[in-house]
């Protein structure tokens, strides 16, 4: 099985969000680095590519063959997309424990298993 | 010549056991379902003209199975669904009954997979191990047929999909997989203790079969014994419409063999687990439920274990129970007080002033206590129940 694991930041602190990042110990920072090296490292993980902040993202629609813009995420700011990666698993029990290793997932966001179809 | 009763029977029996092993060996439930209800078509058709087979089970794992294997050859697109990478021949003779391994486990941790959503757990439990039909799972949750139906197939489709595996977990999930498995079952108990008692059979049968599959769990046998106390006493539960306190109840009425069996479930769970209670919430319910039925009550004991059970599960309803065993212990002012601090939490539940209303009542504070009973009235849903409060008000003018 093959899964697009998408990371939801929600109110998990980042480096692209300094002041809240800065309220982590030195010692949580590096967990978070570390955390996310080792998940790059699993067998069966296809690592994805960094994504910039959801404020930076432009949303786009057609309307009567009209081409329309809109500044921001498609969904609110809270809820966009983090980041992603790619991983081969047996089943979606190895996809569960590999997601709650994502340390989005315990410090305010979540990560959404997505199976990918196969034909 | 086998009556249609007997056919039925073995159906019921064997719906689990012959579904569970098609998914094993295909991989695919609704191709599984599909395989055995034609399988069972043909046994109802046949089984009663020409008798039912030596082994009915490997009968109709063998039919069923070829079918698929039929269909399998036929569609090409269906082939590719399944896990089969290889199709194999169909088997002209019937497999020996021990060769066929019993995957009902596999199927129960597979339909209580914390991925799907709670009612799609239990509505494919019942459908799957329980053998019940949709219209009836449907009927017995209110639901119409329709709803059950999409929610029976979109729960099967998102095991495929998403790849849930269809196996007994490995030991570091298995706590918390087994603990979602027991309260699916505990759930479909709960649903038939209200009433529809063809639901609480059901969840006794599944933990049976729990209680065969895991010997060694005491929360299965802890479950299981909780289960059979409590329903054991159903036919005196309910009179004309009114729901009759345990107090209340004739006696004459209970399954006394059913007890039997649920104390000997509890001591099976208390050798197993018995050391450290406070681990095994199912457990200490059961001791609870044993302790209910017993003559005279050891009021002090269930208040501790009410107590014990409290700060298991945080639950201010078992606090409120709690707090009823103290009254009941005799000591009426601090039964009262317990239940008064619930207040906070349980303001919308009638059973706490109802509770209050009884308590209040036995200090002899008749005003204060058919305000509660009011507050209760206003809350209650079942007529059963409202006519047992009515009848509690109506003493109180007397």
């Amino acid at each position: 099985m093959k899964y697009l694991m998408l990371i939801h930041q929600g109110t998990a602190p980042t480096p692209r969000t300094p002041e809240e990042w800065a309220r982590l110990s030195e010692d949580e920072q590096k967990a978070v680095y570390a955390d996310y090296q080792a998940i790059n490292q699993t067998p069966g993980v296809t690592p994805g590519l960094q994504l910039d902040s959801p404020e930076t993202a432009t949303t786009v629609r057609v309307e009567d063959a009209k081409t329309l813009t809109t500044d921001g995420p498609f969904v609110a700011v809270k809820e966009a997309l983090g980041g992603y990666f790619l991983l081969e698993a047996d089943d979606l029990d190895a996809a569960i424990e590999l997601a709650a290793r994502v340390p989005a997932a315990r410090m305010g966001g979540a990560v959404e298993v997505r199976p990918i179809v196969e034909w | 010549m086998v009556g249609t009763t007997s056919v039925e029977q073995t159906f019921r029996d064997e719906w689990g056991r012959v579904l569970a092993a098609l998914i094993g060996f295909l991989g695919d439930f609704q191709l599984a379902e599909e395989a055995a209800q034609e399988a069972f078509a043909i046994a109802a058709e046949r089984w009663p003209r020409e008798g039912t087979p030596e082994s009915p089970r490997a009968w109709l794992v063998t039919t069923a199975r070829n079918r698929a294997i039929d269909r399998i050859r036929r569609d090409r697109t269906l082939a590719a669904k399944v896990r089969l990478l290889e199709v194999p021949e169909t088997v002209e003779e019937e497999v020996d009954e021990t060769m066929i391994p019993d995957e009902r486990l596999e199927l129960m941790f597979t339909c209580c997979h914390p991925a799907l959503a709670l009612d799609a757990q239990v509505a494919l439990t019942l459908r799957t191990l329980g053998g019940l039909s949709t219209e009836e799972i449907a009927r017995a949750f209110l639901v119409p047929t329709d709803t059950m139906a999409k929610r029976l197939v979109r729960a099967k489709g998102k095991i495929r999909a998403a790849g849930i595996p269809f196996r007994v977990p490995p030991d570091h999930l298995l706590p918390d997989r087994l603990a979602a498995v027991l309260a699916v079952v505990y759930l479909i108990f709960n649903e038939g203790y209200g009433g529809r008692g063809e639901l609480a059979a059901e969840a006794i049968r599944l933990g049976r079969a729990l209680a065969e599959l895991m010997p060694d769990e005491p929360e299965v046998h802890g479950l299981l014994a909780l289960m059979l106390v409590n329903d054991a006493r159903r036919d005196a539960r309910f009179a004309e419409g009114t729901v009759v306190l345990l107090s209340d109840q004739d006696r004459s009425l209970w399954d006394f063999d059913q007890i039997a069996e649920g104390r000997a479930a509890l001591d099976r769970a208390l050798a197993l687990g018995g050391r450290y209670p406070s681990r095994y919430p199912y457990l200490v319910q059961a001791a609870l439920a044993v302790l209910h039925v017993e003559e005279p009550q050891d009021w002090l004991q269930i208040a501790a274990l009410y107590g014990e059970l409290a700060r298991l599960t945080e639950s201010p309803v078992v606090r409120l129970n709690e707090a009823v065993a103290i009254a009941e212990a005799g000591d009426v002012e601090r039964g009262l007080a317990l239940a008064d601090s619930l207040g906070p939490d349980l303001d919308r539940y009638h059973y706490l002033h109802a509770t209050r209303g009884e308590l209040l009542r036995r200090l002899g504070r008749a005003a204060d206590a058919r305000a509660a009973y009011e507050r209760a009235l206003e809350l209650v849903h079942s007529e059963a129940e409202r006519s047992l409060l009515q009848q509690r008000l109506g003493m109180l003018e007397g």
